[in-house]
């Protein structure tokens, strides 16, 4: 039986970003798929060389927008560590509260790319409309909608006020409420079932021997997340992960729909427990941050790992960034075998990748 | 770090993940770094229960140090993002692009060393070759 080679990306219609995908194809079922990466590749990491401690927040923050606010979360954590500080405790809870809805905007874009790359465009318009609310609240509240750039060594740089967190809240339980009336139109609709239930199936033994993370990883029954490391305020929201066992496309939906409406309830309960007090830390020098650590954080895609490493000057000599699309690219090399040429590019979306991430 | 860190000779390396593996330690990733104009600090990060455990080896960058892919196929990305950005080989890597993941006939080598990447077998074709010493290599 004759092989056939069909490029997938670097552009395609279902996946913009520059990634391609090497499939070998035998009878419209994929045997084998070779990634190519490097399109863009930015080489961030090596700005360390020639930026300062509180200007590579700016740079972290670039690594992606879409989850800007955990980069820059993640990155400070890591400095605070090394410098011995940390954040005061309204600060941590604001961390929270914008890591999440950081969440709740990154999962809305891609239930509404996931949707769109299903031919469901109705329901792609409405995930999109319910996320430029919360990118209003973004906006309300750090000054910015994308790259909300709050972080700072020692805090945020942001204070919302008491009407301004009353809005929030009450912003949330309608947003919440819109998407619970979408839930059987994402999940149950007979089509979107056929085009996910059973395909690129992930075992839970694959997930953990590929190292997938992320609700990739929590699809496939690992029950892993590291909001249970309790970073942050995490430790006083009493987090549970979303978790599901099929380890199919459908599973991964549900992971994120489910995922959405459980930061909603975090940001909920984050604004319940913030604290008064400073959000600041008053630094009497620049950062200098001296020896080395390993910090993570659970972004939208999952399992997010910063590795600082300083000798007490104001630039860091290393910072190695693990962004989870890179974790999770195994796993998808695994999940397409066996699957029909005209589900990849369903599949290949289903583990949200983040090509900016990767080429970081 | 605040994590357990176990350094072991580049030989032992291969026994050493395998055993963590049969432990139930899940590889997170890979980290190099430079130690000078001669040697790679490479860090291994594994993960049990959102517990961290790393293990460090020293190898020279003119050697080829042994991929872990056999053990961690989730291993060979990194390998040979390392190969592309410090200039290091990794023998044995279950899927080799041969330094040309992220980079160009026309990129530098080692884009990522200050003190200099490896003499390469292969020069790159015009525009590539070794990248420059910088200050204060030894201390890094």
């Amino acid at each position: 039986m004759r092989h056939t080679v069909i490029p997938f990306g670097p552009q395609h219609p279902v996946l913009p970003e520059p990634i391609h995908l090497q499939l070998t194809i035998r009878e419209e079922r994929v045997v084998e798929a070779l990634p190519a990466l490097g399109f863009v590749h930015r080489g961030l990491e090596r700005l360390v060389e020639a930026r300062d401690v509180p200007q590579m927040i700016q740079v972290v923050e670039r690594v992606c927008g879409i989850c800007s606010m955990i980069h820059a979360h993640c990155f400070c954590m890591g400095v605070e560590a090394l410098l011995g500080i940390e954040a005061p405790p309204r600060a941590q809870v604001l961390r929270v509260l914008w890591s999440e809805l950081h969440r709740v905007q990154s999962h809305l874009l891609w239930l509404g790319l996931f949707a769109d790359c299903l031919g469901f465009e109705s329901l792609f318009m409405q995930f999109w409309r319910i996320r430029e609310r919360i990118l209003d609240l973004g906006e309300a509240t750090t000054g910015n909608r994308v790259i909300v750039s709050v972080n700072v060594i020692g805090g945020v740089r942001r204070d919302p006020d008491a009407a301004q967190l009353a809005w929030v809240a009450a912003e949330i339980d309608r947003i919440e409420e819109e998407l619970r009336r979408l839930e059987p139109a994402v999940l149950d609709d007979p089509t979107v079932r056929r085009r996910t239930v059973g395909k690129g199936v992930l075992s839970r033994d694959q997930a953990w021997e590929l190292g997938a993370v992320g609700p990739t990883a929590r699809a496939s029954g690992i029950a892993e997340d590291m909001r249970q490391t309790n970073y942050a305020a995490y430790g006083r929201l009493y987090f549970e992960p979303v978790v599901e066992t099929d380890g199919d496309s459908h599973a991964r939906l549900r992971v994120r729909f489910r995922e959405t409406l459980a930061s909603l309830d975090l940001v909920r309960r984050a604004i319940r427990i913030l604290p008064a007090g400073e959000v600041r830390l008053k630094l009497r020098e620049p950062p200098a941050p001296r020896g080395e650590i390993v910090v993570r954080v659970e972004q939208p895609r999952g399992e997010l790992l910063y590795y600082l490493k300083g000798s007490g000057e104001k630039r860091l000599d290393r910072v190695r960034i693990r962004t989870p699309t890179f974790a999770n690219l195994p796993a998808l090399l695994a999940m397409l075998p066996g699957v029909s040429l005209s589900d990849v590019p369903v599949v290949t979306l289903s583990i949200d990748p983040c090509i900016s991430c990767t080429e970081r | 770090m605040r994590e357990e860190t176990r350094t072991v000779p580049v030989q032992a390396l291969l026994a050493e993940v395998a055993r963590l593996k049969a432990e139930g330690w899940r590889l997170v990733t890979l980290t190099a770094s430079e130690l000078d104009a001669e040697r790679l600090d490479l860090l291994y990060h594994f993960d049990r229960e959102l517990r961290l455990q790393h293990l460090r080896v020293a190898v020279a960058k003119r050697e080829a140090a042994p991929s872990i892919s056999p053990v961690f196929f989730s291993a060979a990305l990194v390998e040979n993002e390392i190969q592309d950005l410090f200039g290091v080989r990794f023998a044995g890597l279950l899927l080799d692009f041969g330094g040309g993941l992220y980079r160009e006939p026309e990129s530098p080598a080692a884009p990522f060393c200050r003190c200099g990447g490896p003499p390469q077998e292969t020069p790159p074709a015009e525009g590539g070759g070794q990248t420059p010493g910088g200050e204060g290599c030894a201390t890094r």
